[in-house]
């Protein structure tokens, strides 16, 4: 089956209601990338004390195969930060970055020159470094839409992987998988100058259940069905 | 003249059918499972790319059979015998079904990858189709190829170099 069929089959793979999304619903969700991504930034700026800059979100609707394909393709290697959102409004998160650029970030934040993540064994602090980071730029995402939408918005703790992004991003999908064949991505794009004249950048995938859209809809006044 | 090998790709929750000299590819399986079902005279393969255990667990209204476990593997049989494979010397490799994120609250889904390879030890075992050999578990990520011609699958871990089974 090609993939234009795959996209007028939304309504036999349990994603119905994305016939009844509108430019403004996605403008909404959108916005949502903007706000959460915008405070992540935010945070890792402060705590690197480097300036970073964050692209304009981009939301797209993509069968599984395409979704990898944002993070570089199924065997590009990726460093990624993967937590499960429980509360009114469930949902998966990763973030995503190249493990040169993760290094990058970790050099930064602990002095430590020699920090690599492209060969194990990686070292334990440099791990714990990484993954303590993928909790607070979750967690500053996650607290700014829980803010904004004053939805109940629980993060799981933080799980790392540095591994081929079929593989980690595949298994983040598990939850996903069950309902439907297709993901609703809400990408925002990060970077700054890291350095010397490395470039550092990174994404935040927010995938909401299909079932919680209606209720973040909802919880900001739009209705669905209009 | 030069025959022109082709590698048949299978993305997330596919499946496909290979004859030589062509061999068959699936990229970055995590907690899925990779299945090659052959049959080594007649020289057909096919391989599916799964990812969940039991088509029970769909909560959707239309079915993607090649997602599944039990509905992918009786399917990939099906496709094999029409394409003239024979059901009673079909053999199986299997690779994948790792645990790629390590949660500490032991939430079902995720354990997964153990799940998926039990569920495919099971479905081949109603279809009397015998695994030969295996690679899965552990928390890495594989990529894999199988060739029709030689029968023998290649895996590809990161950092880990290549084994053949």
């Amino acid at each position: 089956m090609n993939r234009e069929e795959n996209r007028l089959e939304w309504k036999g793979r349990g994603m119905s209601f994305l016939e009844k999304l509108s430019p403004l619903h996605l403008d909404i969700l959108k916005e949502v990338g903007n706000i959460g991504a915008g405070n992540a930034a935010t945070a890792l700026s402060t705590l690197l004390n480097k300036k970073i800059d964050m692209e304009v979100p981009d939301v797209r609707i993509l069968p599984f195969d395409e979704m990898l394909d944002l993070a570089g393709g199924p065997e590009t290697i990726i460093a990624s930060v993967f937590l499960r959102i429980c509360g009114d409004a469930p949902g998966s998160m990763f973030f995503v970055l190249p493990p040169s650029q993760a290094a990058c970030f970790i050099q930064q934040m602990t002095d430590e020159r020699d920090i690599s993540f492209e060969s194990p064994p990686f070292s334990e602090i440099a791990v714990s470094a990484l993954q303590e980071l993928g909790n607070i730029l979750t967690g500053s995402y996650l607290s700014a839409l829980s803010d904004f939408t004053r939805l109940n918005l629980q993060p799981s703790v933080p799980a790392l992987s540095i591994d081929m992004a079929g593989a980690t991003i595949g298994s983040g999908l598990i939850e996903l998988s069950q309902v439907s064949d297709l993901a609703i991505v809400i990408d925002t794009a990060i970077s700054g100058v890291g350095l010397d004249t490395n470039f550092v950048n990174g994404h935040f995938f927010l995938l909401p259940d299909p079932e919680s859209f209606e209720i973040i809809f909802a919880s900001l006044g739009v209705a669905t069905n209009d | 003249m030069t025959d022109l090998v082709k590698v048949i790709k299978v993305g997330i929750a596919d499946m496909n059918i290979v004859r030589p000299p062509d061999t068959i590819r699936t990229s970055g399986l995590g907690s899925c499972v990779g299945v090659v079902v052959f049959d080594q005279m007649m020289e057909i393969a096919g391989l599916a790319h799964i990812m969940l255990p039991d088509s029970t667990l769909s909560k959707g209204s239309q079915m993607n059979m090649a997602k599944y476990a039990d509905t992918a593997l009786h399917e990939l049989v099906t496709r094999l015998m029409k394409e003239g494979a024979r059901n009673f010397v079909m053999k199986a490799k299997i690779a994948g079904g790792a645990q790629m994120f390590q949660f500490s609250n032991g939430n079902d889904l995720m354990r997964i990858g153990p799940r998926n390879v039990e569920a495919v030890r099971a479905t081949l075992a109603d279809l009397r189709i015998r695994i030969v050999s295996e690679d899965v578990g552990g928390n890495s990520g594989r990529t894999i190829e199988f060739n029709p011609k030689t029968c023998m699958l290649n895996i590809r871990m990161v950092n880990k170099g290549m084994i053949v089974i």
